[in-house]
């Protein structure tokens, strides 16, 4: 059995290492990608999860959630009591964004000094946090502006500069310096390596279908697991060097922290790999031409993008659209990614997204080899 | 490998049938092969020699009828037949980016050929193809000869006692045909049976038995002399002349012409005896302005035969 899996394994690194051009496909792409998007991407945010603690009780500050309230950027979803129960609901994830007007929020405006508003955002979603942060700045302003037009009216002469600006103190955590990049890097490694292990897998098989050497493989004794094995194998490692390349480079150029278990990193993407490994094998035993498998995989990986959470928030999408991300082993992959990375969570955390991809990977694997059958109809 | 008894053929064929949809490319086909022998499948494109041979493969599933290859029936148990058999796809298939070495070591292990005799098989792979000296050059710098010679030695890496060959000689220059046959012919006289298609009609001769395929249908299976004397009826002339195509316009459908069909710078004719004559045609063709270098009354080969049974089971029905 080892022999048979062996013999194929060496043969198709053979090939790898005589296409003259494969070493190029495989390191220059992905480097460039990843400086596009680490670039490239900013977004739009609505309905950011907010909690807001208000320590001053005062018209002004009521007339200040109030604007918030009415916002669609943000959904109060919680009216804290405590400094603690901020943190709580940012920890548990219940909110993106704590907002706490300090005591004596009305003194100071009303003596037209800088009144203190604390903001705290999760960081770890940067892009998400640091668009919500500008509009707190936003809601504040105009609330103020109002204020001053509301004062200028009460006392004739006008000091509407002096109230002009809320004092917004920004701290978000985990991400201290809220560079977006951070949080699209890890992204970038996870959806890389889904386009490449998929791509890869599916034409190798078809390009052996293509030439006809399949046709002499499915005559002899070898079994469909024993072909799968020496075909993903190669592809596993090459995969699992990729994804450590293309995070490397990312820590390095945009110094992207890695602040976790490099571990738990390595066992989430072994495990994200047997999941597009799988899926390009599956595609392979579906289509007849190289050029189909490349539609295929088009037509697959981007929903499987899309669906994620890289850019549009799952929390964002309709209902049944949720739970088909469920199925999305990049989901899962993206979660763990992004733990480790930026927030150093450990197994007690990431384990139902890692038993998730798991199940996935094993599941297509399974399926795709049921239908490797050694026969042409 | 199991050894079949010696009296059982080494293949069973009862009425196989294969349909792709509507269309039926294998239509009860029956034969048995010797084992040792070398059988030939004759026919001309789509005839379905191809999608016999992959049926006794298991490569696929018969639609109705029977295949049984070395004692064992291919739908039932396709695994073990492929330990006692080899095949030659009609598709040229061995890896062009690897050496011949790579390519030999490759198949020879998928065929799970024991790693302690595999450099031996190797070596006489090697020698047996030719390449000797050349074990380390990538394939696709071979010359079509060496690849199909080589192709043969990696299908026989692991001994078969069966071996199915899909036009292994297709596009290679005559002399390389004939070393290829040269290397069928010391298989089978080492007792491995030989299933063979080709479209080269001068191949036919050298198989013990000639299975004349046409859409579908199995048209004769005997050894290539008894179908040489088949009866055609009626006699058999050859003409030479400078504009074959306006002859065979003068001729076609005259009475007395039975069939009439170009080979290469001559026209084979069929003709009724009684009433027409050579002297009769090279008459007919030179007042037409065609001048005759040469007729003559000629004995049948396979071309002729195959040609004429061809165009007997054809939709448009034998001419004449
Ligand atoms: N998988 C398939 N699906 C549908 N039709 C098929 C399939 N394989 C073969 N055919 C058809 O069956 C017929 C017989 O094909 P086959 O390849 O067996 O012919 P052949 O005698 O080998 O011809 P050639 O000399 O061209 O190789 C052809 O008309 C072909 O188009
Ligand atoms: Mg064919």
């Amino acid at each position: 059995m080892f022999e048979r899996i062996i013999r194929i394994l060496v043969k198709e690194l053979l090939e790898i290492r005589r296409d003259r051009w494969a070493m190029f496909r495989l390191i220059v792409p992905p480097l460039i990608q990843m400086l596009i998007f680490g670039y490239a991407a900013t977004f739009e945010v609505y309905h950011v999860n907010t909690v807001i603690l208000d320590r001053d009780h005062s018209q002004e500050s009521r007339d200040l959630i109030s604007h918030f309230v009415a916002s669609t950027r943000f959904d109060v979803v919680k009216i804290a009591g405590t400094e603690r129960d901020v943190s709580q609901a940012i920890d548990d994830g219940t909110a993106t964004v704590g907002i706490t007007i300090q005591p004596r929020f009305a003194a100071f405006l009303l003596k037209g000094e800088k009144a203190p508003l604390q903001v705290v955002v999760d960081g770890t979603n940067s892009n998400t946090a640091l668009i919500a942060l500008g509009y707190v700045e936003q809601i504040a302003a105009t609330y103020s502006a109002s204020q001053g037009k509301t004062y200028a009216t009460r006392i004739p002469g006008g000091i509407t500069a002096r109230v002009e600006d809320l004092d917004v103190a920004q701290r978000p955590w985990f991400n201290p310096n809220l560079d977006g990049r951070w949080f699209f890097v890890p992204g970038v490694v996870g959806t890389l390596s889904l386009i490449l292990t998929v791509s890869l897998t599916a034409s190798a098989v078809v390009r052996e279908r293509e030439i006809g050497t399949l046709e002499q493989i499915m005559v002899s004794p070898i079994r469909p697991y024993e072909f799968i094995l020496g075909k993903t194998i190669p592809f596993f490692l090459i995969g699992f060097a990729e994804t450590a390349l293309v995070a490397v480079f990312g820590v390095l150029w945009f110094q992207v922290p890695f602040v976790g278990n490099p571990f738990i990193l390595m066992l989430g993407t072994a495990l994200f790999l047997l999941s597009t490994l799988g899926l390009g094998l599956l595609i392979s035993t579906l289509v007849r031409t190289q050029q189909q498998a490349f539609g295929a995989n088009f037509f697959v990986s981007n929903p499987m993008f899309t669906l994620s959470g890289f850019s549009f928030p799952i929390a964002s999408m309709p209902r049944p659209m949720q739970w088909v991300t469920y199925l999305d082993p990049l989901r899962y992959y993206l979660v763990v990614i992004r733990a480790t990375f930026l927030k150093g969570v450990g197994i007690a955390v990431l384990w139902p997204d890692l038993l998730a991809m798991a199940v996935i990977g094993i599941g297509l694997l399974t399926l795709s080899t049921l239908r490797f059958r050694k026969a042409l109809d | 490998m199991t050894e079949v008894a010696p009296k059982e053929p080494a293949i069973e064929v009862e009425n196989l049938v294969k349909r792709f949809g509507d269309f039926t490319a294998v239509d009860h086909v029956s034969f048995q092969v010797e084992r040792g022998s070398i059988i030939g499948f004759l026919g001309p494109n789509g005839a379905g020699k191809s999608t016999i041979i992959r049926m006794l493969c298991g490569l696929l599933t018969p639609s109705e009828g029977r295949a049984i290859v070395s004692g064992i029936d291919v739908a039932k148990d396709p695994e073990t037949v492929r330990e006692h058999i080899g095949y030659m796809s009609q598709k040229f298939s061995l890896y062009g980016d690897l050496t011949v070495m790579e390519n030999l070591r490759f198949f020879g292990g998928i065929y799970r050929v024991p790693r302690t005799i595999l450099p031996e098989r190797i070596r006489f792979a090697v020698t047996m193809a030719g390449l000797e000296g050349r074990e380390d050059s990538l394939v696709s710098t071979l010359a079509g000869g060496w690849k199909q010679r080589l192709a043969l030695g990696c299908a026989i890496l692991h001994r078969p006692p069966i071996l199915f060959l899909d036009e292994p000689t297709s596009g290679v220059d005559p002399e390389s045909r004939r070393r290829f046959w040269d290397l069928i012919h010391s298989l089978s006289e080492d007792g491995v049976t030989i299933v063979v298609s080709t479209h080269y009609m001068d191949e036919a001769e050298y198989c013990n038995t000639i299975a004349l395929i046409n859409r579908g249908r199995l048209l004769a299976l005997e050894s290539p002399t008894t179908l040489k004397k088949r009866d055609l009826g009626g006699d058999l002339l050859s003409v030479e002349c400078p504009d074959i195509g306006k002859a065979i316009s003068l001729l076609e459908g005259q009475p007395g012409i039975l069939d009439i069909a170009a080979f290469g710078n001559a026209v084979h004719l069929l003709v009724d005896p009684a009433k027409v004559s050579c002297h009769d045609l090279e008459g007919r063709l030179t007042t037409a302005g065609i001048p005759v270098e040469r007729i003559g009354s000629i004995e049948p080969s396979i071309d002729d035969i195959f040609v004429r049974m061809v165009g007997e089971n054809s939709p448009q029905g034998g001419a004449g």
